[in-house]
């Protein structure tokens, strides 16, 4: 006859391990990315990101059924741009490599020298007003070129709100996309950029010597 | 501020994942799971109270076993009922000796073991799942424990 070896405990204990999956991680990713495709499928992903790595550092990237809705600096804290997200737009946001994989690979691009010019839709619903008056202006800026904070105020008609242009580039939120890096201050110093100035400063210098310059034929 | 829906994925998909693994066989499982965090994606934003999240998911979770093992057995049984016989995968698996034991207990051990011991529910809240008293509920896991180690024991002797 066996004797009570085995307690409730130990019972408990391995039908906690047989139930899990036998490659644990694995399997949750393969649900997980499972579940994003038929969030999408099913016109339930209203926020999709990803983190996209770069020289300047991870960047969350995350797009809306109408486009690239936000691009975060990990200075900016990802988790608290994720519960902005939830909170602003809508709290069904998920991981998503499909509808993200747009974005990461144009970006990937701009880094290696071989993109100029993203083609991307861009969602300005986080702007309003002045703000998005300036966010707008910004892509005419074209690659490797600045302009000033005055000079942007007096593009979209004010001329005297050089300051609030540099508060609304402050608040780009779509940043590197939208070449908010592209405006200086008039004497020539880099001036604020949410990514630490450092971020700033590599950005120009890739744009002004691009890794890779000549571009692929065709 | 709102908590990001991926947070409740990673946060709850491994607790919500071993309940349906013990309920239902892996491919059944698998389509039980997305089922369950589909249906809450679809939900959440009317979700009032994120005070018990995972008591949410564990019932939306019970709801979809039930659906996923009638579909799967076709015949059509009453609501509210866990499925009799999952299917295990007994040639790949090492808990074999286990599961076999978790299978053959009764319907309301089964669902009380593993809503109590895999997904940490209260007896109250067990109760409500499986259409009984909350000391039922607790007897039942109580049996369900009791009847594995019994069988256990008699498959692997150590």
């Amino acid at each position: 006859m066996i004797t009570g070896t085995v307690t409730d405990g130990q019972v408990i204990a391995d039908l906690t391990a047989t139930c899990t999956a036998p490659d644990g991680a694995g399997e949750m990713e393969a649900l997980r990315s499972r579940l994003a495709g038929r969030a999408d499928d099913e016109g339930l992903l209203d926020v999709a990101y990803r983190i996209v790595d770069s020289p300047i550092g991870p960047l969350l990237v995350a797009v809306t059924p109408q486009g690239l809705v936000r691009v975060a600096f990990e200075l900016e804290d990802h988790e608290t741009v994720l519960a902005r997200l939830a909170t602003s737009i809508s709290p069904r946001v998920l991981r998503s490599g499909r509808r993200t994989d747009a974005v990461a690979r144009q970006l990937d691009e701009y880094f290696s020298g071989r993109r100029r010019r993203f083609d991307l839709t861009v969602d300005l619903q986080l702007v309003r007003g002045f703000r998005r008056a300036v966010i707008s202006h910004l892509s005419d800026i074209s690659f490797g070129a600045t302009e000033s904070y005055a000079a942007v105020a007096r593009a979209i008609g004010n001329p005297a709100a050089v300051r609030a242009v540099g508060s609304a580039c402050s608040h780009n939120p779509v940043p590197v996309v939208v070449p908010c890096h592209r405006v200086v201050r008039s004497d020539g110093t880099i001036g604020q950029y949410l990514g630490g100035a450092e971020a700033k400063v590599a950005l120009l210098a890739l744009e002004a010597a691009p890794p890779d310059r000549g571009m692929p034929g065709g | 501020m709102v908590r990001p829906f991926e947070e409740l994925v990673v946060e709850h998909g491994p607790v919500v994942w071993r309940v349906c693994r013990a309920l239902l066989g892996p491919d059944d499982a698998e389509d039980a799971w997305s089922e369950t965090f589909v249906s809450a994606l679809r939900a959440y934003p009317d979700l009032r109270s994120e005070s018990n999240v995972r008591g949410w998911l564990v019932t939306i979770a019970h709801h979809k076993v039930v659906d996923q093992a009638r579909r799967t057995n076709r015949a059509p049984r009453p609501s509210g009922d866990l499925p009799d016989i999952p299917t295990w995968d007994h040639q790949h698996d090492d808990g074999v000796e286990l599961r076999t034991a978790l299978e053959a207990l009764p319907t309301k051990q089964r669902g009380a073991v593993a809503y109590r011991y895999l997904a940490d529910l209260s007896y109250f809240d067990i109760g409500v799942l499986l259409q009984s008293s909350e000391a039922a509920a607790r007897r039942s896991a109580a049996d369900g424990i009791a009847n594995l180690r019994k069988t256990y024991l008699k498959g692997a002797p150590r």
